[in-house]
């Protein structure tokens, strides 16, 4: 039987004023387990908490209730005198009797008598409460990011200059991302490469950062602080630590024809290759799919050729096991496929290409050396038309667009089509808008620039179809402004692609229980005030795999999701919430309910020996809760069909126990 | 807005099932029009129209019969608002307005083209009748 | 005969992190509701169990409501759906087993809704009373 002390606050006249405060604690000093109540002016000052302890220690309390304000007020304060006082700080509860009373009742008489059954509906529940601690977990003091984009490279810097270690895994050869692919950014015009590339060497060249390129994440286990996670590295068939990246095996490949997916395909690598200059690792890797030596074994010219011996084309994938406290995600994006678009002959013809690609045209280390030269024909393009919002806003379409905003076209489209007019000033340069959005430091004055100063013809509408004849792309398109139909003969159009998460997002988001909105964006814990973290513990969130994000944006949002991990891995231990999830063993049938409603995959299941009657054992496939993940909503608690699974803190009894108090 | 002319919006959305409201304005519809140049309002004013409840000045309109109803605009709206829909409607209730002036089904068999896309035969007998 | 004017009893299960800041942002602006209405505190609306519900029915409650946060705001990103599913098939069974569903609510109250729990619970307190007393369910060994 518990010892209740209960103690009632005046709250100077704020309870004291509808509720008689000597009438609660006399009627409640006759409540089963109760063995004092009184009250004081204000219970959370000192002197009302030192009647607390001095009451625990006098009349030898093992629960106390405070009628008082919400626990959402002084719940904490409240469990921090019973640890003052010795006692356990869960033995505490709150009847709230100030606003959930004495503020919304104007009568003495009523306010008094619903203070009193709140008060016997907390002292019911003290009666069952039952000594909680906080389980305790380590914290593994490493960090995995995955995605070596300019989110990742941001987000491992940050956290690699706090002291902790990050490993950095990227599909791609190289780190670097979409942003190495760009030519200038905007709104100040810096080329990428400029501001992109020593970063990379940064990373690089830190003492705590490791890069896992041409690798991916093959398994993750495990919870907040303590992920196991297993990452294979691809075979790229070059030792890595003994190739010294000089370039002389790509030189003298012999196979020569394989589309460069650096350049989005627009001219050709080696089958051994570098993917650029600045790559970082600055490795050779052999595409098995184009190599004849690792296809029929028959060639081997890398090999005879790298003075340095790098070459192994026995060289196997390889899983590397490794412990990490936080997981950042930075999978980044891709623009769609304009495969569907009919209506653009993006499939039809050469010289109708995505704005990713005009960005490797214009890009001095591109196909073209940074000649604006029409894909087709080589010939310099005098006419272009860029067209905005291909595949976003698109609601009707979902097998081919977005519905959403893909918030970085408009500003990249201004881009494009200032430089354009900057480089070639006979070049006639058309943007076909349905808005133009530019919220961001300088942007909407950059936009202006590109019309008043370059003089980009900017026309309110959408091109409805492009049709090739001859050497020339017909546009057809409305003027909305004008109220006309235009016809321009283009020798280029460009069309300003939505973006999507990358493919790789849904199966990581599976492997860290985390969860995603319908675009496979990841969900933020809270959209305005938990931005960078997933509703999963140690997990957070980097750059364009949350939604859309232009460069300065992904930077600052990669920043803070390493503030948010150096906070995590600066603590040397977790302390959870005790109120969690617990199951009866003995109760639970193993039938794996619980597991599907929960949020966090905080519930996994485990094959236990039981010591059966008549000197028996029986294997038995039991749920088992982690206490580092669970967060206590309870969700299983209702769903569990045997009544196995309880709350600590609200257990079926306690609740129970309130609602027959209050319904006496 | 006056009862009447609402009562005509009502019709026109009711009739066609489609929503003028889901324009955003692109114009891809009127982008997309192959006959564009013979009309007095073009697709994307006649969402507007319809959304403002302006429906008389676009009943008393050639453009009405302009419209081939091949259903570019339905096929390439991003937001699904179906232009082409919209505009049947307001044929139709011009066409009911006109009282019993319609052909009889005995006259239709001697009409038909079977290469003909049966959107295009109620269209056309719609303004063969007119 | 002069018959006491009924005081209905209303129990409420509110969620920790939206409806139980509602019913306190309520306070904070002394927003009248009846004391008819106790609330019980819970982590999440999915944390109510049928049995809580059936229970404070078998007890003589007159009326149940669960308050949660809105759909899609849950702090634990999806226990409301299941309460609303959850509910839907107990309110559904209660309505069968004759308590009327106007006894029983599910309402969706965030923490600035300070004025949507007040006048919620009023008017339902007003359906309540206006049913009368709720006998179907209490277990009459209860009474002493």
């Amino acid at each position: 039987m518990q010892r209740i002390g209960v103690f009632v606050c005046w709250c100077g006249t704020n309870i004291a004023g509808t509720v008689d405060v000597q009438a609660v604690s006399d009627a409640l000093k006759h409540e089963p387990g109760v063995v004092f109540s009184d009250n004081y002016q204000y219970m959370c000052s000192q002197a009302g908490q030192n009647m607390i302890i001095d009451a625990v220690k006098e009349h030898r309390l093992t629960g106390i209730v405070v009628c008082s304000c919400s626990p959402r007020m002084h719940e904490a304060t409240f469990r921090k005198t019973a640890a003052a006082a010795g006692l356990n700080p869960y033995m505490v509860e709150i009847a709230n009797i100030r606003e959930q009373c004495s503020w919304v009742h104007k009568d003495m008489a009523t306010g008094t008598e619903k203070a009193i059954i709140l008060g016997k509906a907390a002292i019911a529940k003290v009666n069952l409460n039952a000594p909680l601690t906080p389980g305790e977990s380590p914290v593994t003091k490493r960090a995995l990011v995955i995605g070596g984009g300019i989110a990742g490279i941001q987000t491992a810097l940050d956290i690699a200059d706090a002291g902790f270690p990050v490993d950095i895994v990227e599909t791609k050869p190289t780190i670097g991302g979409k942003m190495a692919q760009l030519d200038k950014t905007f709104p100040t015009l810096d080329c990428a490469a400029c501001i992109l590339t020593p970063k990379m060497v940064d990373v690089a060249q830190h003492e705590k950062i490791r890069i896992f390129s041409y690798s991916e994440v093959e398994s993750i286990s495990g919870f907040v602080g303590n992920f196991d996670v297993k990452i294979k590295k691809r075979a790229r068939f070059v030792k890595e630590d003994v190739c010294t990246g000089c370039g002389a095996c790509v030189e003298k490949c012999p196979m020569k024809k394989v589309p460069n997916e650096f350049n989005l395909g627009m001219d050709n690598r080696r089958a051994i290759y570098i993917p650029f200059a600045q790559a970082v690792p600055k490795v050779a890797t052999i595409d098995p799919n184009a190599c004849n030596m690792l296809k029929n074994g028959k060639c081997g010219v890398c090999a005879k050729v790298c003075t340095a011996g790098a070459i192994d084309y026995k060289q196997k994938d390889e899983i590397i096991e490794e412990k990490y406290g936080a997981i950042v995600a930075a999978t980044g994006f891709n623009p769609i496929s304009m495969e569907k678009f009919d209506e653009f002959a993006y499939n039809q013809s050469k010289d109708v290409i995505t704005s990713l690609e005009f960005e490797r045209l214009t890009n001095a280390a591109g196909p073209t050396a940074g000649k604006l030269l029409r894909p087709s024909d080589g010939v310099h393009p005098h006419t272009i038309v860029f067209v905005q919002c291909v595949g976003s806003r698109c609601a009707s379409c979902a097998e081919k667009g977005k519905e959403y905003c893909s918030k970085i076209c408009c500003m990249y489209t201004a881009k494009h089509a200032m430089l354009t007019r900057d480089k070639y000033p006979d070049t006639e340069v058309y943007v076909f808008y349905i808005d133009v959005r530019t919220p961001g430091k300088s942007f909407d004055e950059f936009y202006r620039r590109a019309v008043e100063e370059y003089g980009v013809k900017y026309i309110k509408g959408m091109v409805g179809k492009v049709s090739p004849e001859g050497n020339k792309l017909k546009v057809q398109a409305s003027d909305l402004l004008n109220n006309r139909q235009l016809h321009i003969d283009a020798d280029l159009v460009v069309l300003a692609a939505a973006i999507e998460p990358d493919k790789s997002a849904r199966p990581l988001a599976t492997m860290l229980t985390a969860s995603m909105d319908t675009n496979d964006f990841f969900t933020e814990a809270h959209p305005k005030l938990r931005p960078v973290e997933s509703p999963t513990a140690g997990v957070f969130l980097s750059g364009a795999c949350q939604g859309p994000k232009d460069i300065p944006e992904t930077v600052s949002q990669a920043s803070a999701a390493a503030a948010k991990v150096i906070g995590l891995l600066a603590k040397d231990k977790l302390t959870g919430n005790p109120c969690i999830a617990n199951p009866d063993e003995w109760m639970c049938n193993g039938c794996s309910s619980c597991e599907k409603v929960c949020p966090y995959g905080a519930i996994t299941y485990a094959e236990k020996e039981f010591r059966m009657p008549n000197r028996t054992t029986a294997i038995r496939r039991v749920a088992q809760v982690n206490p580092a993940v669970c967060q206590g909503c309870g969700a299983c608690t209702v769903t569990c069909p045997s009544g196995a699974m309880d709350l600590r803190g609200f257990a079926n009894s306690q609740i129970i126990a309130e609602v027959d108090a209050i319904c006496k | 807005m006056n009862k009447d002319t609402n009562a005509l919006k009502e019709e026109v959305i009711r009739i066609s099932g489609a929503n003028p409201l889901k324009c955003m304005r692109c114009g891809k519809c009127s982008a997309t029009c192959p006959a564009y140049d013979e009309m007095e309002y073009h697709p994307h004013q006649f969402v507007n129209m319809i959304e403002n409840g302006d429906i008389e000045p676009l009943m008393a309109s050639d453009s009405l019969y302009k419209c081939l109803t091949c259903f570019a605009c339905v096929e390439r709206c991003p937001r699904g608002v179906e232009p082409a829909k919209l505009i049947e409607a307001v044929r139709l209730i011009t066409v009911r307005q006109q009282g019993m002036n319609h052909l009889t089904a005995d006259a239709v068999p001697a009409l038909l083209d079977e290469d003909m896309p049966q959107q295009a035969i109620v269209s056309a007998f719609r303004k063969y009748t007119k | 005969m002069q018959m006491k004017e009924h005081k209905p009893l209303i129990v409420a299960f509110c969620c920790n992190w939206c409806s139980y800041a509602g019913a306190d942002l309520a306070g904070n602006n002394r927003l009248n509701y009846p004391a008819d209405v106790k609330i019980i505190r819970v982590p999440c609306s999915c944390r109510v169990n049928p049995m809580f519900v059936l229970r404070a029915f078998q007890r003589g409650a007159d009326g149940v409501i669960l308050c949660g946060c809105h759909p899609g705001d849950c702090h634990y990103t999806s226990g409301n759906y299941y309460t609303r599913r959850r509910m839907a098939l107990l309110f559904s069974m209660l309505d069968y087993l004759g308590i009327e569903r106007e006894r029983t609510r599910v309402e969706w109250v965030s923490a600035a809704e300070g004025a949507k729990f007040a006048a919620t619970m009023n008017d339902f307190v007003e359906t309540v009373t206006a049913l009368g007393e709720n006998k179907r369910l209490e277990d009459l060994r209860c009474k002493k």
